[in-house]
């Protein structure tokens, strides 16, 4: 039964658009978790949602709608600064959004059988195109994320230290959400808007929690992802229950299992 | 030519001064200590050398030339904060992040800034300890690796944002001696903020007191008296020397010890 999972081209699309997006989210999500910035994340996949809405409203393509509102909210974010009062703003932002997606679904009716996919991923109604655009808004991550990686490491592990030595903290900041923009995009294709969380964090978290080198966690974050999203669609595909809550499910019980693992050993070694 | 030199300097946030029109240079190689209650504005003058924040008035000149972010002649050890608790990092991490760590491109460290970072560590006598996880050094090892990170690029002015904060006595003894020492072997000039003068004693060439939005500058015994603290304050200030230490005592408070155990104004400038 397993084997002949791979004779469906939805299939076959389903595995290649969760490998591509994985390898992107673990390694963004590795950052975003270490930056202690996860609710900006969570903030920005909502976005999408009246981004994707709005973009069928006025008739163009829902990933072009969806780049265009998360890389705007991602600038804004970063812009936004200090992280002070920036919970209240970002959580506001974050209803707004889907107000709006509420409101721009109230206008286009036709489209409101699409808002489960929007809001919870539809990873098996991948096509060619979108794998396409996947891999496109995934090399643009990833090539940015390398090159801001060295100025992006110093600035969350030692904020003063690199002001002090000519980095300018909100451009690394605001470069970096972008870049969380983007493979937010990615990631809600897969999962949805409501559900990036399970693939942008959860894996990066665990990952964090199993090793303390910085470039054996980022690859650990990757790797992780991509084995997530692929057991969950094997689950699904023997189940038939949503992919979506599978990724979730896999996400929060690693999460929770390599919590108590690095707590017992950290105790361990205490004692 | 002066190692840092400030003139008729007003200083402050959004308008608001917290000094003003302060006069006074600092020689190359000499080790100044800088003194005064919370918000007497250490923080906030070292920030102005570093080029963060530009003064509302006067001029600040930093080895003859006018203050700029990313100033490579400038080492700078921030009050500490601590990192995140789920990373284990090395000092050595830490070190050659901090070396080149501003590089934009290619994230990998070169040889050359692993060089830096080496020699750095070996300067403050940290290579083994900074095999270790940062997290689980002492608060004197982890200023060490701080102290490594100020040397990188090799700086001719050193600015050390309250490294005795936690430490206990022997190690405040021996903080102020490895800075000392490393003052003296590279001829960098050194500004120490400290809450209290007594650790400094025996270092110091200078002492710079800030207070009431004015400073006074000299050695110990020009500047530590009833006379200019006093003045500095507009308050009656009484200074008690026993035991080779000093004790400021305002109204019968003791100015300093109160001051202990507070954090300081890390965070008035976010």
């Amino acid at each position: 039964m397993i084997a002949s999972i791979l004779d469906y081209e939805f299939m076959r699309n389903a595995f290649i658009a969760t490998t591509i997006v994985g390898i992107v989210a673990g390694a963004v999500g590795y950052f975003l978790v270490l930056r202690g910035e996860t609710f900006a994340g969570h903030a920005l996949a909502h976005v999408g949602f009246p981004g994707a809405t709005g973009a069928v409203l006025i008739g163009i393509s829902p990933i072009l709608g969806l780049t265009f509102f998360t890389v705007i909210a991602g600038v804004g974010i970063g812009l936004l600064g200090s992280k002070a009062h920036r919970d209240v703003a970002i959580g506001l932002v974050l209803t707004l959004s889907l107000g709006l997606g509420l409101l721009f679904l109230h206008f286009y009716t036709a489209y409101a059988g699409q808002a489960t996919n929007v809001l919870f991923g539809n990873v098996l109604g991948i096509d060619g195109d979108t794998i396409a655009a996947l891999a496109g808004i995934g090399a643009i991550s990833l090539v940015g994320l390398l090159l801001i990686a060295r100025p992006l490491l110093f600035a969350s592990l030692q904020p003063e230290l690199a002001e002090a030595r000519g980095l300018r903290l909100g451009l690394v900041s605001t470069l970096f959400l972008v870049i969380v923009a983007l493979s937010t995009v990615e990631a809600m294709q897969i999962v949805g808007v409501l559900l990036v969380f399970a693939l942008m964090v959860a894996p990066a978290a665990i990952s964090l929690h199993l090793t303390r080198r910085v470039a054996t966690g980022i690859v650990l974050a990757m790797v992780l992802a991509v084995l997530i999203a692929w057991i969950s669609l094997v689950l699904a595909y023997v189940t038939d229950w949503p992919t979506s809550f599978w990724i979730t499910a896999l996400g929060g019980l690693g999460y929770f299992a390599s919590a108590s693992w690095s707590h017992r050993r950290r105790t361990r070694q205490a004692a | 030519m002066k190692a840092l030199s400030f003139e008729a300097v007003s200083l402050g946030h959004g308008g608001r001064p917290i000094l003003r029109g302060v006069s006074f240079s600092i020689e190359p190689g000499s080790f100044v200590g800088i003194l005064g209650p919370n918000g007497a504005g250490k923080t906030t003058l070292l920030r102005a050398v570093l080029g963060l924040i530009p003064p509302l008035a006067g001029s600040v000149k930093v080895l003859g030339e006018a203050p700029r972010r990313g100033n490579s002649a400038i080492g700078y050890m921030p009050q500490m904060r601590r990192l995140p608790p789920s990373l284990g990092l090395t000092g050595h991490d830490l070190v050659v992040g901090a070396a080149g760590g501003h590089r934009w491109g290619w994230p990998f460290a070169s040889t050359a800034e692993k060089q830096m970072a080496a020699e750095a560590l070996e300067r403050v006598g940290a290579t083994d300890l900074a095999r270790r996880p940062f997290s689980d050094l002492s608060g004197g090892e982890r200023q060490r690796i701080l102290i490594a990170e100020a040397l990188l690029g090799k700086p001719k002015l050193l600015l050390l944002d309250e490294p005795l904060i936690s430490l206990d006595a022997g190690q405040q003894r021996a903080m102020v001696e490895l800075v000392h020492r490393i003052g003296q072997e590279l001829s960098i000039a050194v500004l120490f903020c400290s809450h209290e003068i007594n650790p400094l004693l025996h270092a110091v060439d200078e002492v710079l007191y800030l207070g009431g939005g004015k400073a006074a500058i000299g050695s110990v015994d020009q500047v530590i008296n009833s006379r200019v603290l006093s003045e500095l304050y507009r308050t009656p200030i009484t200074v008690l020397r026993t035991n080779g230490r000093i004790f400021v005592l305002a109204d019968d408070i003791d100015l300093e010890g109160a001051e202990h155990g507070h954090h300081d104004h890390a965070h008035e400038h976010s």
